[in-house]
């Protein structure tokens, strides 16, 4: 499916995404990493629960409010076929625990903060990711 | 209060998602397109969501505590180890997949569908198996 490049939206909403990350670094001493709140929160240490459950709420809540407020200017198309969809979900959750991190963890806080880890991690779900969309849209020929 | 931040933190992160366009996948998709029709967007969500937070962790560098008196402690680690890396490329060819990551698969939640919840259940399922192992093994 082809889409719109929106430089502008893009920069608004990574500002966002970075200020919502950057607030809860300041006031709770916590790193927005997606992938590592939602796997603690899975076996959550004692006392550890309530502020993942409620940043992890307030993620499709925001999404919700805004496209009540904008309308549904970018649109969503899931169109990969259900197995796809199952291996491509255990993949980002198996892959985003081992390596400790997602596109927020590391994409987001750990280039902020300049960390080599986050560097490394990034380029190299960077790289994969693009390899896959080309040899499935490309080699394969087939619809993602 | 930590939770009412908590939840206020992620509704502007949502809210960012759903303003960039990353919660549709096929913008995500488009931008790992290099050799089709290729969407530069998600290179500016992440330039300006850097440049923010990088102002802040700025702010943050000698803080030993946060505002709400929590311990304000950043990963200190800098070695390159195989689990990193491996668990980069993996979470990569997914993400390539599909087109979803663990923040817009949540924010998308806003707007549930069966597929949405078929990744979101094997999401939950690979993050959990990787715990479980874990727990059993603390040095995996």
């Amino acid at each position: 499916m082809e889409t719109t490049f929106t430089p502008w939206a893009g920069l608004l909403g990574g500002a966002l995404v970075g200020l919502g990350s950057a607030l809860l670094l300041l006031a709770a001493g916590r790193i927005a990493g997606i992938s590592g709140i939602l796997g603690r929160s899975l076996f959550p240490a004692p006392g550890d629960l309530g502020w993942r459950l409620a940043f992890l709420a307030g993620l499709p809540l925001g999404a919700w409010l805004t496209t009540r407020a904008t309308g549904d200017a970018m649109g969503f198309a899931i169109t990969s076929n259900p197995l796809v969809l199952v291996a491509g979900g255990l993949l980002v959750g198996f892959g985003t625990q081992l390596g400790n991190g997602c596109t927020s963890g590391h994409g987001v806080c750990g280039i902020g903060r300049g960390a080599p880890r986050s560097i490394a991690a990034t380029a190299a779900f960077l790289a994969t990711g693009a390899a896959t969309v080309f040899v499935v849209r490309h080699v394969l020929g087939g619809a993602p | 209060m930590t939770r009412a931040v908590a939840l206020l933190c992620g509704a502007v992160f949502g809210a960012g998602l759903a303003v960039s366009g990353m919660t549709n996948p096929a913008k995500v998709l488009a931008f790992l397109d290099f050799a089709g029709a290729w969407d530069p967007t998600l290179a500016f969500v992440m330039g300006g969501a850097v440049c923010v937070y990088a102002a802040a962790a700025r702010l943050a560098r000698g803080r030993e505590r946060a505002w709400l008196g929590a311990p304000l402690s950043l990963p200190t680690r800098r070695d390159l180890d195989p689990s990193l890396l491996g668990g980069a490329v993996l979470f990569g060819v997914g993400w390539g997949l599909v087109g979803l990551c663990p923040g817009p698969a949540l924010a998308d939640l806003s707007r549930p569908s069966g597929d949405l919840w078929l990744f979101v259940a094997a999401l939950l399922a690979g993050t959990a198996a990787h715990r479980a192992l874990r727990r059993r093994s603390p040095s995996a």
